[in-house]
């Protein structure tokens, strides 16, 4: 028994803590914050301020990416279990975010664009835009779990269609919802300096939690991400778990959706959550989860949901146009997975013991 | 003497991760022989052959081949293939979706072009020579597991290689297509090849191979000519200490004698699934122990994979202790009390990136249900509990089961289906590819679980094996049961025979 | 009588059998092709009528057959590119701030985009063959970047006035007896533009590269099975990545043919070209796990994709969500048709 545990002489903590999963996320939101520190002191303060509408709020830029990051942090808990159970990607989140808002606004504007009052409670009109959420999710899981398409082939079907689909749910036309209830949403209940769309989140995150800790989610979805065959045999239906999980990434959808709407009480198809399935692949991926499937840290996806939405936020910052951000963005990518990739740390191990052995001698 | 060697591989080291593979070995292969390379799993054959063939770097040590001046520098399976190093491997290592021909010749030929008709052509001539049973045009997909290995093989031949190693390749071929291969080796072994055979069936050593080199735990324990080993020490060898186990279970075997009026713990009727067996009948009793045989492909794994649902079931009944239930999914067998570990261990049995410990604990967990997980103490408690009782090898219950050899990997999966307390427990080939050790603790096993009450159904390809546990056996013929031997049937001959269809 | 039929259909569905997964799946491709095009000429009439109205198929998707031809060849693989719709658009842009505001000349202009995709198709393959960094994640950065330089480049859309250049792109190569009569009664020569001469070029020349090079037989080895091509002696990452190689420098030439149609240089050009080259490519008979696909299908599935436009617009339904959703069902038609006629070949 003792044989097995044979460590490598030198591992020392830095070492190991090298290998932690969550070393690339942290380091890079440490570097992001140092960097932001260095050009501007400012940057952590936080100040209360009143905004648009009067309210008095809570204002900084750790605020604004805690508010803007919600979005992303929801769809990274989705993605992160397509991910594991199914082994691939699901692209068609913004397509199908753009559909959830639409279902809103047509339910509480009723068929009219301009509506006067509310058609219908917006608790109703959530409900209704999960179940369709949902409903494309079942579409998205079907066809990956019953039919074998690849995931990011079988998504590619409603991200082509989704915003389509979108613009035609009302007939092409971008209702405008004026009634204040609606904004609280992705703004702020009057009263609470704390931006909604966290609390949000935060509630999103602490029933995955919860979920995980309470059920066997995490077992099954892992189980069938690592070896469909032997799941089966072990009693688990891996057709049935897959399809569960993009109904799970369906409704963080619609949770995503009744923020984007509520942040501008419209909508418009065409730019509603565009290239946040990038983004939210990213955040899984930047976690150091494997985007072959399989095992899964959901704090960590999380976590690098946040520290995507950290340097959209420094880049805004630095007046980077919003068109030219995804330069940027790429830059950092490279150099993340490139640091992270297997062959550059053996790589990298090799000349720091190349360069240990030379301070020794 | 010294003229005669083909290939030196002296001190050679390896290290993984936390592993330390390969500590100074040395082999040596001559001209013109079959070598057998022997130790259990993990003994570090297969390393030792992956750093042969360029899949591995070495750390240390040095190769020296006939005809080169100083070591030679092998970096890739290509290196090793210029210098006239071929491999066949266990695993079967061709393009499933590329033709015939073009498995045979690629990677291989010199210029830009590919000369379709050509190669179509001599692809033609050798699978002839060779009496394979497939066209040069054939997609490789659509042939059997079998002739794709002997496709292999044919390759390997093709490329006037000085050392030839097999890796293992009779463990998908049936008696006389392992025939064919002996011939083969026997014709390459003329011409002045040198193959180095690697295999866990000892027959097969003692039949075709001229020299015997031992490894054990990563380091080389000798090497032996033929003769001067004889069976009882080669195994002792590979093991590191007499091996008096096996005698203690012989004996142990309890004739078998239905009670009259007892009703079995199962009994199948008309019992069919869509992987292409004949409806059989099937019935075992409580504290049975009894075996499917026959060769490969008779459909022994079918049939104890249709009683389990692990293929979709297609008709037939199913009766648990005289009650009849309705068995159309694995989950419904494991509620009835059934387990079933299958054949196919990396891809039926484990999950690999999981520990041992939610490996263990999973069958038993999908009973308990969705909204049931166990807790982590509860989880450690369990784990460690038959990580003691089975003497499971790991460093702790977190490892991940990939990281754990062969046998021990099979002993989890054996754990996580004692965990679900089955009545019936289902073992199909539990012995393959693991080490002789845990071999003997599985036969010992599964006949202590059955004076304990448990009725098993053992398959295994080793015949002596099964005759040693089962009490009764059935004989299946092209997926078809053919009979049924109990009592003074159960001998070798006799098995044999009924599985032949000689017996009339 | 009935003894024969089955013995007949019997016969069929042996050679059903036999053919190789590329060869099945680009049957049923072609096929679909012309009974669509078919059923268009019969039901709509019009534009499918007249051969010129197959020429502005091509004239339009010229860029597209050419980006789909790069991915088929990575989807071969096993790999994925979703980097090439923006470099497409970068190599528009690129050109176009070259052309007009230096005007320069078309020649250093081809060299300019050719250079560009070699660029995105060098720096991939090497991250995604010798560092093993998992395509998707590489290219979706390659996209980023394309897209992110395209705006840094120049903000704002543009047309071009350069002399030379709007030559080249006005010259048309006359189809011989493939003319028709206009309303007047007057004679119109049928016409390609450069671009779809290009295209078949590029076709062309691919399809031989696959089927009777070394290099197009290893990039299916690679695709069918990455351990074993490597056991059978392929250089797996110099084939991994010279696919990532080709990939771009025929993203730089389909960038310079969408370029040489449109004439401009924007931000906006190509959006979304990558998910229509990969649905080409897998409408073409390509499958994501590698291994299974074929230059000739991939042809066949942009044509298809462009047909199933046409029409739809033909028939009325103007809006632009309907285009979006009959693509999308398209695709979904195949790839159920794929995944049926797959699994149904490995049953039997």
């Amino acid at each position: 028994m003792q044989k097995n545990e044979v460590k490598k002489p030198n591992e020392s903590m830095v070492s190991r803590m090298v290998r932690h999963q969550m070393f690339i996320p942290v380091l890079a939101l440490v570097i992001l914050a140092v960097f932001n520190l260095v050009t501007d002191p400012s940057f952590f303060k936080i100040t209360v301020g009143q905004n648009s509408s009067g309210n008095m709020v809570l204002q900084g830029f750790l605020i604004s990416i805690l508010n803007d990051g919600s979005e992303l942090a929801i769809l990274a808990i989705g993605m992160t279990l397509v991910t594991a159970a199914s082994g691939g990607q699901d692209i068609s989140v913004g397509a199908a975010v753009a559909i959830a808002g639409s279902v809103l606004l047509r339910i509480l504007g009723g068929g009219n664009s301009r509506p006067e009052e509310l058609a219908a409670p917006i608790i109703v009109a959530f409900l209704v835009s999960c179940l369709v959420a949902m409903l494309f999710g079942a579409f998205n899981g079907v066809l990956v779990a019953y039919f074998k398409i690849q995931p990011m082939i079988a998504t590619l079907i409603l991200y082509t269609a989704g915003r389509s689909i979108a613009a035609w749910i009302n007939n092409n036309e971008l209702p405008v919802i004026t009634d204040p209830s609606l904004g609280y949403y992705g703004g702020y209940i009057p009263g609470v300096p704390i931006p909604t769309p966290f609390f949000i989140a935060a509630l999103c995150v602490a029933i995955i939690f919860l979920v995980l800790k309470f059920t066997n989610l995490g077992l099954y979805t892992q189980s069938v991400g690592i070896n469909e065959n032997s799941a089966k045999l072990n009693g688990l239906n891996p057709q049935v778990i897959k399809v569960i999980t993009y109904v799970i990434m369906g409704l963080c959808v619609a949770v995503v959706g009744l923020i984007k709407v509520s942040r501008i009480q419209t909508i418009n198809y065409s730019t509603i959550a565009k290239d946040i399935e990038m983004d939210a692949i990213l955040a899984v991926a930047l976690g150091g989860n494997a985007l072959s499937g399989g095992k899964f840290n959901m704090a960590a996806s999380i976590f690098g949901a946040y520290v995507i939405q950290f340097l959209t936020s420094t880049l805004y910052k630095f007046k980077v146009s919003s068109d030219a951000l995804p330069a940027y963005k790429a830059v950092v990518v490279i150099v993340l997975v490139v640091i992270s990739a297997p062959t550059v740390k053996e790589w990298f191990g090799k000349m720091t013991k190349k360069f240990k052995v030379k301070e020794v001698a | 003497m010294k003229d005669n060697i083909v290939l030196q591989m002296k001190n050679i080291h390896k290290s993984f991760p936390g592993v330390r593979a390969l500590q100074g070995v040395d082999f040596t292969l001559r001209k013109g022989e079959v070598h057998a390379l022997m130790g259990e799993n993990g003994a570090g054959k297969s390393t030792l052959i992956k750093v042969l063939t360029g899949v591995y770097s070495k750390d240390e040590g040095d190769i020296f081949l006939d005809g080169k001046e100083g070591p030679v520098a092998i970096h890739s399976p290509q290196d090793a293939q210029k210098i006239g190093i071929s491999t066949v491997y266990q695993e079967i290592t061709l393009c499933p979706n590329l033709s015939v021909a073009e498995n045979m010749f690629i990677g291989r030929t010199s210029g830009f072009g590919q000369n379709w008709r050509k190669m179509n052509s001599d692809t033609e001539k050798i699978l002839k020579s060779l009496d394979i049973p497939a066209t040069a045009t054939q997609q490789l997909e659509t042939c059997s597991l079998a002739v794709q290995q002997m496709i292999a093989i044919a390759r390997a031949v093709d490329m006037d290689c000085k050392v030839l190693i097999l890796d293992e390749p009779t463990s998908s071929l049936d008696e006389q297509e392992v025939e064919k291969l002996f011939k083969l080796m026997r014709d390459l072994r003329s011409k002045g090849v040198g193959i180095v055979f690697v295999t866990h069936f000892l027959d097969q050593v003692y039949e075709i191979c001229d020299r015997i080199t031992v490894m054990r735990d990563g380091q080389l324990v000798g090497e032996f000519e033929i003769e001067k080993l004889p069976r009882v020490q080669l195994v002792s060898k590979m093991l590191g200490k007499e091996l008096d186990d096996m005698s203690d279970i012989k004996g142990e075997q309890k004739a078998y004698e239905r009670k009259a009026g007892s009703v079995p713990v199962l009994e199948a009727q008309g019992r069919v699934s869509d992987a292409g067996i004949k409806p059989f009948d099937f019935h075992i009793d409580k504290g049975e122990v009894n075996g499917f045989t026959g060769l490969l492909g008779s459909g022994r794994s079918e049939c104890v994979r249709a009683l389990f649902a692990a293929d979709r079931v297609t008709g037939g009944t199913i009766k648990m202790n005289g009650k009849p239930v309705k068995i159309s999914k694995p989950l419904d067998a494991m509620k009835n009390g059934i387990a079933y570990l299958p054949e196919d261990r990396k891809g039926d049995g484990i999950v690999g990136d999981l520990s041992v410990r939610e490996n263990i604990i999973l069958a038993q967990q999908v009973l308990k249900g969705f909204f049931k997980p166990f807790s982590k103490a509860k989880q450690y408690e369990i784990a460690d509990e038959y990580i003691k009782l089975l003497s499971i090898k790991t460093a702790s219950a977190d490892t991940p089961i990939k990281s754990l050899s062969g046998g021990n990997q099979q002993k989890v999966i054996l754990a996580r289906w004692l965990f679900t307390h089955p009545e019936y427990l289902i073992l199909d080939e539990p012995t393959r590819g693991i080490d002789v050790g845990t071999k003997v603790d599985i036969q010992k096993l599964v006949l202590k679980l059955a004076s304990e009450g448990m009725s098993v159904t053992f398959i295994s390809s080793e015949l002596d094996e099964m005759l040693r546990t089962c009490s009764r056996l059935v004989v299946m013929r092209d997926r078809k049961v053919v009979g049924e031997l109990s009592g003074d049937d159960l001998n070798q001959s006799k098995v044999m025979s009924t599985i032949a269809g000689g017996d009339k | 009588m009935s003894n024969n039929k089955t013995k007949a259909s019997g016969g069929i569905f042996e050679k059903f059998n036999n053919l190789t997964d590329t060869n099945l799946l680009l049957t049923i491709t072609v096929v679909i092709f012309f009974l669509m095009y078919i059923g268009a000429i019969i039901f709509q009439g019009g534009g499918f009528l007249k051969p010129q109205g197959f020429f502005n198929l091509l004239n339009a998707n010229a860029a597209l057959i050419v980006l789909a031809c790069g991915l088929s060849i990575v989807m071969i693989t096993g790999g994925i590119d979703i980097s090439v719709g923006g470099v497409t658009a970068l190599v528009s842009m690129c050109c176009a701030v070259y052309l007009d505001y230096k005007g320069g000349n078309v020649f250093v202009s081809v060299l300019v985009a050719l250079a560009i995709g070699l660029a995105f198709g060098a720096f991939q393959g090497l991250l995604v063959a010798y560092l093993d960094i998992q395509p998707f994640i590489v290219t979706l950065a390659g996209m980023f970047f394309a897209r992110g330089m395209t705006t840094i480049v120049n903000t704002k859309p543009f047309n071009v006035a350069n002399e030379a250049f709007t030559k080249l792109k006005m010259t048309r190569v006359i189809i011989p007896g493939m003319g028709s009569a206009n309303r007047k009664g007057e004679y119109i020569d049928a016409y390609v533009e450069i671009g779809v001469i290009v295209a078949i070029l590029v076709v062309i020349a691919l399809f031989c590269l696959l089927r009777w090079t070394k290099l197009g037989r290893s990039l299916y080895a690679v695709g069918g099975n990455r351990q074993s091509a490597l056991m059978l002696g392929i250089n797996v990452k110099r084939t991994r990545f010279l696919s990532h190689v080709l990939c771009g420098l025929l993203a730089g030439i389909g960038g310079y043919v969408y370029f040489l149609h449109v004439g401009s240089g924007s931000p906006s050009h190509a959006l979304g070209a990558e998910m229509d080259a990969i649905a080409s490519s897998i409408i073409g008979g390509t499958m994501l796990t590698g291994g299974v696909g074929n230059i000739a299908g991939t042809f066949f599935g942009v044509m298809s994709l462009g047909t199933i436009q046409n029409i739809v617009s033909q028939a009325g339904l103007g809006e632009a969500w309907w285009i979006g959703i009959t693509r999308a069902l398209m695709l979904c038609l195949f790839l159920v048709i794929q995944s049926i006629v797959m699994v149904r070949k490995k049953k039997s």
